[in-house]
């Protein structure tokens, strides 16, 4: 059976199990609708949260990134790693004890001010809306090419399977499908990388194969690093002097991003006890820990299966996956000399070969020789990626509009039937927006993710820890250092991105730190204007200084509430 | 519960806080960044360390990190009866 027939079948399986969970976990509350009625097993919740996290650019992306950026990749390994020690440390454990359903109503109620609440939503429909449209773009991709499903109507088939389960359970089936999907994803990401490790190196555990000898005894990994430079690229492993400074930002932001975005701080919400929500940041961790030291693994090996085969090798003797992926235009070849050989080196002037990235998790089982159902199992894991994400993000931006926009700002005397409607419409409607957003995607999305990190990292993150920290933190504090820091992040993103029309060039950049790092430097003005204006006023009212106090001790938590 | 006990508490937690962030930020800044050049010349199996550190070995760190707070902040919740029952 052909790729095409077990993708089908693999696929349909899988969703038909997400349908399955989404009838088991209805639910029937807005307890239930936002916060799974905090009723989640910490493991459970972990699994929940590593699929939540892990998009389908983690998925197929991020491997591709790293095999050809070496070294480099490491910013996003460590920076998307790194914010779950934040989370758990400074954030989830104090967040379950205030024990609301939202990231907006901690700014609101710990600012004291619809307005720090109006501010907050606004932030948290911009960047999990532009995440998700991406998310939606991924999806469509995958159908297209592994199901020879048009384009937009994979989009309309992935929006169709996340309304179901996301309009009927809300947070409860989201939770347990992300569960679901979280098993998928990462059976159908490790199979693969095991299989490969054990045909490169002669060890089935990828991790530990990344750094094993192959079969003329020379370490992987010095054999990459004289493949590369003997190409012409830096070595693999080399850690370039001059990129050092951006490298240092650019993880960071992407710490700090990943624990101040409003989809993985609401996981923390649905546990029942604090020190639930703490384990649960363990597991999520380690759940995502192992997909995040496979994808390194897979990036050395992709990288040096692909420089051997192709590298000075007759174009007319590629393999079966080169022609496919240059039918699809992801890999494009042009004879510059006339050799009928593949040169493949890092000067421009001679390189005849370019590579889209995205195709080297897709490519390698190809590449390794490996049976049609596991290139199958592959693609449902993309998906399984790419979906739960998607709902994760869906949730805040329907909650952000049914509890904190309509029940406590614009209707506070709505009923619970009608606020559980409400929840249902506006997700409704977000889903439906994302998927005709994606069919149209405006061409900056990667940008504007990263500008959705950058935003978090700048806003959410201080504004939040130091409401937690700092109990002389006060509401023109808050709102000032949180504007300051959206308004600097956003105009440097902008100015240095001509994908978005800005005017700016590469050597403009302040200390040589591209927009991706710049939420660093945001977060920092943050909290020195947080600091400074929260002194020169007034104290935070007594009652809320009580609620720090009382955050910061775990007993007496209660189920989340209104 | 005293007011002063939960100061003391607090205190405690912050300490520890401290201590793992600082073990935090040396393993993937230190190591897998500002050190990674020189780290890179010593070896571990077929891994320079520093690329090491930079790719997997921070990350096993932050799980081990989050796993030993848990375990100590489960032993002073106890310690100062704040624990939830």
């Amino acid at each position: 059976m052909g790729v095409q027939t077990w993708t089908f079948i693999i696929v349909g399986f899988t969703f038909l199990l997400y349908i399955g969970v989404a009838i088991w976990a209805r639910a029937g509350s807005t307890k239930e609708f936002y916060v799974a009625g905090s009723g989640v097993s910490p493991l459970a919740n972990g699994m929940a949260t590593a699929a939540d996290w892990m998009s389908a650019a983690s998925y197929l992306s991020m491997a591709g990134l790293i095999s050809f950026m070496g070294y480099g990749g490491s910013q996003y390994l460590m920076g998307w790693t790194g914010g779950y020690v934040l989370l758990a440390l400074l954030l989830a454990p104090y967040l379950r004890k205030f024990g609301k359903f939202t990231v907006p109503d901690f700014i609101g109620e710990r600012y004291y001010s619809s307005q720090a609440r109006i501010v907050a939503l606004i932030c948290a429909i911009f960047v999990s809306f532009t995440y998700v449209v991406g998310q939606m773009k991924g999806v469509g991709v995958a159908f297209a090419r592994f199901l020879e499903v048009p384009f937009s109507t994979g989009i309309l088939i992935g929006i169709g399977i996340v309304f179901f389960y996301a309009v009927l359970g809300g947070m409860k089936g989201i939770t347990y499908t992300q569960v679901a999907q979280y098993c998928v994803l990462i059976f159908a990401f490790t199979v693969p990388a095991v299989f490969i490790s054990l045909q490169m190196v002669g060890n089935p555990i990828p991790q530990i194969g990344m750094g094993g000898t192959m079969s003329d005894g020379t370490y992987l990994l010095d054999k990459l690093n004289l493949l590369s430079t003997d190409l012409g690229f830096t070595a693999y492993t080399e850690s370039g002097m001059n990129n050092r400074v951006n490298i240092f930002f650019i993880t960071a932001a992407l710490m700090m991003g990943t624990a101040g975005l409003p989809h993985v701080i609401v996981r923390f919400f649905t546990v029942p006890k604090v020190k639930d929500a703490r384990i649960s940041a363990g597991y999520a961790l380690l759940f995502i820990a192992i997909l995040y030291t496979t994808a390194p693994a897979i990036a050395a090996f992709a990288r040096t299966n692909l420089v051997q085969t192709v590298s000075e090798q007759p174009y007319d003797g590629m393999p079966q996956w080169f022609k496919k992926w240059e039918g699809a235009e992801l890999l494009a070849f042009e004879d510059k000399n006339q050799d009928g050989l593949i040169q493949y080196v890092a000067n421009p002037e001679i390189n005849e070969l370019t590579i889209d990235p995205d195709i080297m998790v897709l490519a390698n089982p190809e590449i390794a020789n490996l049976p049609a159902w596991v290139i199958a199992l592959v693609v449902a894991g993309g998906l399984a990626a790419a979906l739960s994400t998607a709902a994760g993000l869906l949730l805040v931006i329907a909650t952000s509009i049914s509890h904190d926009l309509l029940k406590n700002y614009l209707h506070p005397n709505i009923s619970e039937k009608g606020e559980l409607l409400a929840a249902r419409i506006a997700i409704a409607v977000a889903v439906v927006a994302a998927g005709l957003a994606g069919m149209n995607p405006p061409g900056f999305v990667a940008q504007v993710v990263a500008l959705a990190f950058g935003l978090a990292a700048s806003s959410f993150f201080p504004a939040i820890v130091l409401g937690i920290f700092d109990k002389r933190m006060n509401k023109e504090g808050a709102i000032s250092g949180m504007i300051v820091g959206i308004v600097f992040t956003s105009i440097y993103i902008w100015y240095f991105k001509p994908q978005l029309g800005g005017p700016g060039t590469v050597e403009g950049h302040w200390f040589g730190i591209s927009p991706e790092g710049i939420g660093t430097l945001g977060m920092m003005i943050n909290l020195v204007v947080a600091l400074v204006v929260s002194r020169m006023t007034a104290p935070p009212p007594q009652s809320v200084q009580d609620i720090v106090e009382d955050i910061r001790v775990p007993r007496g938590a209660g189920g989340a509430t209104h | 519960m005293q007011n002063k006990n939960l100061q003391l508490y607090w205190r405690r937690n912050l300490k520890y806080l401290f201590i793992l962030l600082l073990v935090w930020f040396v393993v993937s800044f230190g190591c897998g960044i500002i050190f990674a050049d020189s780290l890179n010349a010593i070896k571990l199996g077929g891994f320079p360390l520093g690329f090491w550190f930079a790719q997997q070995g921070s990350i096993y760190v932050f799980v081990i990190l989050i796993f030993i707070y848990v375990r100590l902040m489960n032993q002073l919740d106890k310690e100062f009866d704040v624990d939830e029952k």
